[in-house]
């Protein structure tokens, strides 16, 4: 075991994993984090914590892991590289261990000019990838990034995200294979919409062997709505949405969209169980922490394992 | 070049408002070739402000003088006999130029006429665009010629990031994608091979201020 995380067991005993995901408040609202996290309680195996999403400021996303420890779920911590440079970064991943954080998950960022504080100044000393590697060094050479020693490692069991969809999308499979040298344990997909699309990416993965170096969960949101389908196709960069998906939507009928989406995003889930490579699903449910045990329900993967 | 953009007209007046006499300061270089602080600009600059206190009735005895290379101590030389006739210069140079300037007349107040904006080509006539951030270890030669630290909204090393959108950066759609760039150089050249392996964190101790020594030359004892 790298971290001993319930993440890992949970993925090394053969599992399908269900992970969470939930969004700091704008402010110093516990109260609401405690709300989230008691709706996704028993039914993942780990929630990510995102940190400052779409650049906007919230609750820094080690503070509310702490919170989430508190109330008996397991955090999946999220850095960015886009707000601290490399001394911050690695205080912070030493602060976040030492207070029982065993999974984390390195991401860029999205740009800061999408957020609330446009004028800033993204950092970005490392990238991602850099990150990656960051963490690894410190847990497994038990040094800095500058090489100093460390007095007691970090053993977290590390994350990244991959795109499996834009383009060059020959690219995609070789980025995946650089995450994967750089030191990564597990990948959580962007949303995956364009199932077609995502069965040739994993098939690559498979063809190349990443799929048996990494574990890859599947990232699903169910859409709520025909104009939430519609933002994503046109608004989110790197997102693919086929017309399908939003013809579906459209066909359900009044007040029966959001049925649908959580049938649709269901259906996945069910054949990802199936998917060679694919070895759990991360659903990100953003505002709709509520519905996630009705989905957990509907997907077939309650009782969540527990493994020791 | 060094690109550098005039400074909103207010906001130089405001700079000026207490001095009566005033040496504006051209540069000859590259802020001449983008049509920033050369001494046409100088001229139009002067023009301005004159007519812009002769309106508030508070006159400037404002005149101009464009150095072939303000951050060359050779060409400043020739302003030592004149500066003491002015109670303030202002310098269309780039920032190092405004900087030696200010280094060579330490008791007069030097103010700064231009934004001094990029390292950049000139893509048409007035049209400039940023390529280099003087990052210190270029990497050119494994990105096919484009630069990830400028080029790429986030100065990523090991791109595209996950925003990358057909083609464009996830700032924009105007806004090409550097990371998806470089892919497709490299793969028209079948150089591929130059971006697999993961590229290590950058060393930025360029934060500091930097020194470069041509082989062959030495620093000078004194200044
Ligand atoms: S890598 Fe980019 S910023 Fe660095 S020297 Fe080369 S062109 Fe300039
Ligand atoms: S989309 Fe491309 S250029 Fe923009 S930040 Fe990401 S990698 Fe850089």
């Amino acid at each position: 075991m790298k971290s001993g995380s319930n993440l890992e067991k949970v993925l090394t005993a053969g599992h399908f994993a269900f992970t969470g995901e939930l969004g700091p408040p704008r402010g110093a609202n516990v109260e609401e984090v405690r709300k989230k996290a008691a709706y996704l309680k028993g039914k993942v195996d780990a929630v990510n914590i995102t940190d400052n999403q779409t650049a906007m400021v919230r609750m820094s996303s080690w503070a509310a892991s702490l919170l989430l420890i508190q109330e008996g779920l397991e955090p999946n911590f999220q850095m960015v590289c886009r707000d601290r440079n490399r001394l911050a970064m690695q205080a912070d991943i030493l602060g976040a261990y030492a207070h029982g954080i065993r999974n984390m998950l390195c991401l860029s960022g999205d740009h800061q000019q999408f957020g609330d504080h446009p004028q800033s100044m993204g950092v970005f000393d490392i990238d991602s990838m850099q990150l990656i590697s960051m963490v690894k060094k410190m847990r497994d050479e038990k040094t800095f990034l500058s090489g100093a020693e460390l007095d007691e490692a970090p053993n977290m069991f590390i994350g990244a995200a991959a795109n499996p969809f834009a383009e060059p999308f020959e690219w995609r499979v070789h980025r995946l294979a650089k995450k994967i040298n750089a030191g990564v344990d597990f990948i959580q997909t962007q949303c995956i919409y364009n199932m077609e699309k995502f069965r040739e990416w994993i098939r690559r993965a498979n063809d190349m062997g990443l799929t048996e170096k990494v574990y890859i969960l599947a990232g699903v949101t169910p859409m709520k709505s025909v104009g939430m389908a519609r933002y994503m196709k046109s608004k989110v960069p790197g997102m693919d949405v086929p017309d399908e998906v939003i013809k579906r939507l459209q066909g359900a009928g009044k007040g029966k969209v959001a049925a649908e989406g959580i049938k649709m995003a269901c259906e996945q889930i069910e054949e990802f169980k199936e998917m060679k490579g694919v070895a759990g699903v991360h659903l990100m449910a953003i505002e709709w922490e509520h519905k996630v045990p009705e989905i957990a329900e509907q997907a077939n993967v309650l009782p969540r394992p527990q493994v020791d | 070049m060094i690109v550098a953009k005039r400074k909103p007209f207010d906001e130089i007046k405001d700079m000026l408002k207490g001095y009566k006499k005033v040496l504006n300061v051209g540069c000859g270089t590259c802020v001449a070739v983008c049509l920033a602080g050369g001494e046409k600009e100088v001229d139009v600059l002067n023009a301005e402000l004159d007519m812009a206190r002769r309106l508030e009735d508070n006159p400037i005895e404002i005149s101009g003088f464009t150095v072939e290379r303000q951050c060359d101590r050779e060409y400043l030389e020739a302003l030592d006999a004149v500066v003491d006739e002015y109670e303030a210069l202002l310098s269309m140079a780039c920032g190092a130029g405004v900087q030696f300037l200010a280094e060579r007349y330490p008791k007069k107040p030097v103010f700064p006429a231009v934004n001094t904006s990029f390292i950049g080509v000139n893509q048409d006539v007035g049209w400039y665009e940023e390529r280099c951030r003087s990052c210190s270890s270029c990497v050119l030669g494994m990105t096919g010629g484009i630069c990830p630290v400028t080029m790429c909204a986030k100065g990523l090393y090991n791109g595209p990031c996950g925003g990358t959108n057909n083609g464009s950066c996830e700032i924009n759609k105007d806004q090409p994608c550097a990371w998806y760039m470089i892919y497709e150089r490299l793969a028209a050249q079948g150089r591929l091979d130059c971006i697999m392996d993961v590229v290590p964190p950058q060393d930025w101790r360029n934060q500091t201020p930097r020194t470069v020594i041509q082989p062959g030359y030495k620093k000078p004892e004194a200044a």
